[in-house]
């Protein structure tokens, strides 16, 4: 098994029509992942490479049975995107555009947990059951099947990540790209709980950044309920108070948020935490040992 | 995007949040003719600058003069803004090195009862804004936070209702806020809340928000933050940026759609990904360097940027070497390896340069790099980087 997504999802892309959808659509269909078509708003009938585009949501489940979506769309027009997939019932929502009014994701997420949908990201980079189903716009060929669900706030850190693990022959089950922004669909506790049940994760890597509690909560948590063996790296420790460091969530203010603060919560919860980013791979190996 | 105290008193006022009558000036003679122009017997005369902490703050070399002075003449008006105008004020938010006041706003004085605080953020935990209001008004919240969290009381609201009546008469109840004040309270807080999300903030502080004897709540302060992706539909606040208050080479790097930050190491890095770009100052860090900056070229950098990148990073006098760390995704590293071939004719390299590459195209690129004249310390991985560029930078 895998979590969230396997060979027999089948994905839409929102915006398929612009050049970053268009573009990384096409790379997910070269993947393996079986896309059904698109959406976008007045360009329904048309046709992009041999993937039938279709006006709204609801038309592209009804004549596809797409139960994933990915969203390319603009920011102005993300929630919008988002909440017309959740209410086409679509399953997974990996929402990859980067810039998304914060506000505009509060509106989004009370309707999103409301409903049976499951929203990841925005500013993210998707998520991967490598040699099954690539949703967004990691590099496929760094991935491996495997055992490491790997879970992430950043895109290349965790392509680093992915890499090292493969190195090590460990592969991935699945990873997930979370998010950069302060309010995401899904955090590292609903991916716990997903890993601690899946039978082909044998170990799970967290990577986390300065900014916001999200790391603190998900040791808690771990502590508490996941049984597997966990690693984590927190990016970060070098970052200046006050200053956005890329994602907008990424911030230390107020003297909260800080590396510090999350590797010593993770340490408490038995977490291995890697000293240095290039050793997110051994962190795991040395993980599996301990356990 | 941050706005200064007298911009967002002007905000304030329009979104009908109650402020005392004030006047920007940028001379202390105009500082005078304000103080005239209020009529009052009293004045505050307060720094403008983007970082909080001014009344407790002081001018460097300066301790006596603070960046907040309540005058009783037009000739203290005058001292006062002569004593900050042009100079830098260093205070809890600046860092020791302070920022220069270019601006000062010269206020009404008014009779205070109570002081309070009032702030507003996106929660990150219940994903919700959050209106949080305290006794502790005047002082640090950050201590308060950490000293009496009980102080602080915390109302979430939805953003297409704002703040419910019940919110305000419950958190009046707790500040023991009655009669016109807790009428004043209602309505300053509704509107507060309102603004917040009409004007798409990310923080919204007032710190003191003043009860005055008659019971009118009052914003002696307004410290706002603007939400920067939601600036697409703002575009009239575009005008209250202050680009004086921004780093020279931060602002450069914006135009470029550059993610830059400056630190005070000698390490220059340039890295695709946010997170990518953080580890990448933390293992400089960890390997005994000290790394110059924060820099993210982004997924789909083209070659113009990586070479304003280069130019920027090596303006900074402090850099004696650069490392570039690309894990090539959508960003290929073959586009890497020919924006740094072609940045290295232009800008010219007098520092060493470590240069990893992996993911995307990554053998085309090593081999471009080897087959130009450009010298380049090569290195396999992020740890053989990290070494290589501390050593060469030693």
């Amino acid at each position: 098994m895998s979590i969230l997504v396997d060979k027999n999802t089948k994905v839409i892309c929102q915006g398929i029509t612009g050049n970053a959808g268009k573009f990384h659509a096409m790379g997910c269909r070269d993947y393996g992942t079986q896309l059904v078509g698109g959406v976008t708003p007045g360009k329904g009938g048309q046709d992009v490479e041999g993937m039938p585009v279709f006006d709204t949501v609801e038309e592209a489940v009804q004549q596809t049975g797409a139960d994933a979506t990915m969203i390319f769309v603009p920011p102005p027009f993300t929630a919008d995107a988002i909440l017309e997939a959740v209410d086409a019932g679509i399953r997974i929502i990996a929402a990859i555009t980067e810039g998304v009014p914060v506000i505009d994701m509060v509106r989004v997420y009370e309707k999103v947990k409301a409903s049976g949908s499951i929203l990841i990201g925005p500013n993210c980079p998707g998520l991967i059951t490598p040699g099954e189903c690539k949703i967004g716009i990691m590099p496929g060929y760094i991935h491996t099947p495997g055992k490491i669900g790997v879970m992430s706030r950043s895109g290349t850190l965790t392509y680093e990540a992915v890499w090292q693990t493969s190195s090590l022959k460990l592969g991935q089950s699945t990873c997930v790209g979370l998010g950069g922004d302060p309010i995401v669909g899904t955090n590292y506790i609903d991916l716990f709980k997903l890993y601690q049940e899946d039978d082909q994760t044998e170990a799970i890597l967290m990577i986390g950044e300065i900014g916001g509690s999200a790391e603190e909560e998900a040791a808690a948590y771990v502590k508490e309920h996941v049984t597997k063996p966990v690693a984590a790296f927190i990016a970060g420790r070098t970052a200046p108070p006050g200053k956005r460091m890329g994602h907008a969530g990424a911030i230390i203010s107020g003297g909260k948020g800080t590396a510090e603060e999350k590797v010593a919560a993770l340490e408490d919860a038995g977490i291995v935490v890697a000293p240095s980013p290039a050793e997110m791979g051994e962190a795991v190996l040395k993980a599996i040992k301990q356990a | 995007m941050k706005i200064h105290e007298y911009q967002g008193k002007e905000l304030f006022r329009a979104a009908g949040v109650p402020v005392l009558e004030g006047h920007m000036v940028t001379t202390p003679e105009e500082a005078a003719a304000a103080y005239e122009k209020l009529g009052g017997k009293i004045a505050v005369v307060k720094a403008q600058i983007h970082a909080g902490g001014r009344g407790k703050g002081n001018i460097i070399d300066n301790p006596d003069q603070k960046g907040v002075v309540l005058c009783k003449s037009a000739e203290e008006a005058k001292a006062a803004a002569a004593g900050l105008l042009g100079k830098k004020l260093v205070t809890i938010q600046t860092g020791p090195e302070g920022q220069t006041v270019g601006k000062v706003f010269v206020e009404a004085g008014c009779d205070i009862a109570r002081e309070l605080y009032l702030g507003i953020v996106v929660d990150r935990v219940s994903c919700k804004p959050v209106l949080m209001v305290s006794t502790e008004g005047g002082v640090e919240i950050e201590k308060v936070a950490e000293e009496t969290p009980e102080l602080i009381h915390k109302e979430g609201f939805d953003p297409a209702i704002g703040l419910e009546p019940f919110q305000v008469r419950k958190i009046c109840k707790k500040l023991g806020i009655e009669g016109a004040a807790a009428k004043s309270a209602f309505k300053f807080m509704t509107a507060m809340c309102r603004f917040f999300i009409d004007y798409d903030c990310s923080l919204a502080e007032i710190n003191p928000l003043v009860i005055t004897g008659s019971g009118e709540m009052i914003a002696l302060d307004a410290k706002i933050t603007f939400d920067e992706n939601a600036m697409f539909r703002h575009k009239d606040l575009e005008s209250l940026r202050d680009l004086s208050e921004e780093e020279e080479s931060e602002i450069r790097a914006g135009k470029a759609g550059l993610s830059y930050v400056k630190l005070d190491g000698n390490i220059a890095c340039l890295v695709n990904g946010a997170g990518l770009a953080m580890s990448t100052m933390d293992i400089i860090k960890y390997h005994g360097g000290e790394p110059a900056n924060f820099l993210d070229v982004g997924g789909g950098a083209n070659a113009a940027q990586v070479t304003e990148a280069f130019r920027i990073l090596l303006s900074d006098k402090n850099c004696k070497g650069v490392l570039v760390n690309i894990f090539g995704g959508i960003a290929r590293c073959t586009t890497i390896a020919s924006a740094l071939i072609e940045a290295s004719k232009e800008v010219g390299f007098t520092v060493p340069l470590v240069v990893r590459l992996e993911g995307t195209e990554v053998e085309e690129g090593r081999k471009m790099l080897e087959e130009s004249d450009v010298d380049v310390i090569t290195a396999v991985d992020l740890t053989d980087a990290a070494k290589k560029i501390v050593a060469a930078t030693a």
